[in-house]
């Protein structure tokens, strides 16, 4: 399976990345490459094998529901590149 | 608005309930509402790198009780997903949600129609983060986000499209929304937001095999809109259908104010959220032991509540649904009820009455909720109570109810104060029946002529001679006896 150069800007598109015309056809052919080893791997006889979507097999581990955290405005606030009272400042939204 | 009989409706709905945990759900900062902006946020839920979720043990917890109360499938093996978008409001550019594998499966509740009881299928029952509220209005040239709400737990409870008119869906709501505050999972405030609605709305000829294009309706912050907005849509795509054009999928948003829906424009590529599986959570497996143990902690679920009024106090289907429309309505009619059945005279149904007549249209008028009522439950009870025993009449009993209701008080007190306590001394009527006899010849000589209607009138002023407060079975039997 190849990858084409309009997937590649489909795809920087929506992940917000801005690439030029030479850097389409390097990813195209680096993507293309990728999954020419997914198809390799693909051949491998696989029936009967459950899916995994995590390389590790362990169970979710979870937290009691307590209050351990927040309150943290000031400094988070002070991480961002604008702010104005108590809210992270950001360009216009329009919809 | 008369809907076009020659076209169905086909209605599918989207709830997002906010989950009543403690904290959010993959981090220890508090999931609550209305506090001061950004005050509650941490690295974890604003998105820092190098963070890591862990998740609430309490969340899940509550999304398997919310699958089993909709007699729903519960998977011991879902997974997280990461739904990719940008919006400000979303600091990871992310949402954290559940995509093919959901917590929840193939549940149902059941709606009560005039004509019938119908069953409404629930899809899926997944868990997913809630995102931050973005801010415009009087802010020049800029926008303003509070990370507040960013992590607090939601379920998104997917329906089958099983409902054909506004009412159906206004009854669904209704009925979803008792059964997570019966959970008590979820307040299900809509105006507040804990508990939000998008339908999905198409018409079709009927017969026809497929379901038509359908529009998703956002902004729905009530009931009573998401109704409106549906009635609105359906009539939209009927004039489009019927004026030769076509319904294009597309996302609405209802504007209260003014009764309409505008169509919310939309990149064609914004419905592509590339969702792959969380790799900072791995699988979510359940025992079935777990599953069961919660089984255990269920509380009476709305449904079983009613059955039981009908069955136990042989009450109506109608008081029964109306009674356990919430949690709160329920213990407030228990309550009362108990009271009453205390005071030796159990009246289940005049109980029921009194709650849904005189207490709920008061409450209604004023705009408030039962849990805000000026009148407790126990002050119902005893009003009831009252009546019943005989020591005041419903009319009066009326008048003492305003007063609690505007002024408070304990209603004995109210009834002793101001003397209202019923005449049952047959003594005192007699004496108040001849004098309204004296005071009203012509109308005595007109009924010993035949005319017995007059009686109505001369009840009526021995009634007014003693402020109300005579018994009317009484003054019946005592008049037709002077006159006979």
């Amino acid at each position: 399976m190849s990858i084409k150069a309009d997937t590649v800007k489909h795809v920087a598109n929506l992940a917000r990345l801005t690439i030029s015309e030479e850097e389409v056809e390097t990813y195209a052919d680096q993507l293309s490459q990728i999954l020419g080893l997914m198809d390799q791997l693909n051949s491998l006889p696989t029936d009967g094998v459950t899916p995994m979507s995590h390389a590790v097999e362990i169970s979710m581990p979870a937290r009691e529901d307590t209050v351990t955290n927040g309150d943290m405005q000031e400094i988070l606030l002070a991480c961002a590149p604008d702010s104005e009272q108590g809210h992270f400042r950001v360009p216009k939204i329009i919809e | 608005m008369p809907i076009d009989p020659h076209y169905e409706t086909v209605i599918g709905l989207e709830v997002h309930a906010q989950l009543l945990t403690q904290s959010k759900i993959f981090c220890g900062c508090p999931n609550r509402f209305g506090a001061q902006a950004n005050t509650q946020i941490c690295p974890v839920c604003s998105g820092f790198p190098g963070v890591l979720p862990v998740m609430n043990r309490e969340m899940v917890t509550m999304a398997i009780k919310t699958g089993l109360a909709i007699n729903g499938t519960i998977r011991t093996y879902s997974e997280f997903s990461r739904k990719n978008y940008f919006y400000p409001d979303s600091p990871t550019g992310y949402q954290i949600s559940q995509y093919d594998l959901p917590i929840i499966e193939h549940g149902e509740l059941f709606i009560d129609l005039p004509q019938e009881r119908k069953r409404i299928g629930v899809t899926r029952i997944h868990m997913e983060v809630d995102a931050g509220k973005s801010l415009h209005e009087g802010i020049v040239g800029a926008s303003w986000v509070d990370l507040n709400r960013v992590g607090t737990p939601l379920l998104e409870i997917v329906s089958e499209p099983d409902m054909r008119s506004s009412e159906e869906a206004g009854a669904y709501l209704k009925k979803l929304r008792a059964i997570v505050r019966f959970l008590e999972v979820c307040d299900g405030n809509m105006e507040e937001g804990s508990f939000r609605c998008d339908a999905n709305v198409s018409v079709r000829r009927y017969g026809a095999p497929q379901f038509g294009t359908r529009a998703e309706l956002k902004n729905l912050n009530s009931i009573r809109n998401v109704m409106r907005a549906i009635d609105y849509e359906v009539d939209r795509q009927i004039d489009l259908i019927e004026g030769g054009g076509e319904v294009v999928q597309e996302t609405r948003l209802w504007d209260a104010n003014n009764n309409i829906s505008r169509s919310m424009r939309s990149k064609e590529d914004a419905h592509d959220y590339r969702y792959f599986p969380e790799p900072d959570l791995p699988p979510l497996t359940l025992e079935v032991a777990h599953i069961e143990q919660i089984r255990q902690t269920l509380p009476e679920l709305p449904d079983q509540m009613a059955a039981r009024f009908q069955k136990t106090l042989e009450l109506s289907e109608y008081d029964a649904g109306v009674l356990t429309a919430s949690r709160e309505m329920a213990g407030y009619y228990e309550e009362a009820n108990a009271i009453v059945t205390q005071a030796g005279k159990a009246s289940p149904k005049a109980t029921a009455n009194w709650v849904t007549v005189e207490l709920l249209g008061r409450l209604n008028k004023e705009g408030l909720s039962i849990e805000e009522s000026p009148v407790p439950a126990k002050s119902l009870g005893k009003l009831v109570a009252m009546i019943q025993t005989g020591e005041i009449s419903g009319k009066i009993a009326k008048q003492v109810f305003a007063t609690l209701f505007d002024e408070g008080g304990e209603p004995e007190k109210i009834v002793a104060d101001k003397g209202l306590k019923q005449l049952s001394d047959s003594g005192a009527i007699e004496a108040e029946v001849e004098k309204v006899l004296a005071a009203n010849p012509e109308q005595v000589e007109q009924y010993r002529g035949g005319k017995t209607k007059v009686l109505g009138f001369l009840v009526g002023q021995v009634m007014q001679a003693t402020r109300g407060k005579a018994n009317p079975a009484l003054v019946n039997t005592v008049l037709k006896q002077k006159l006979g």
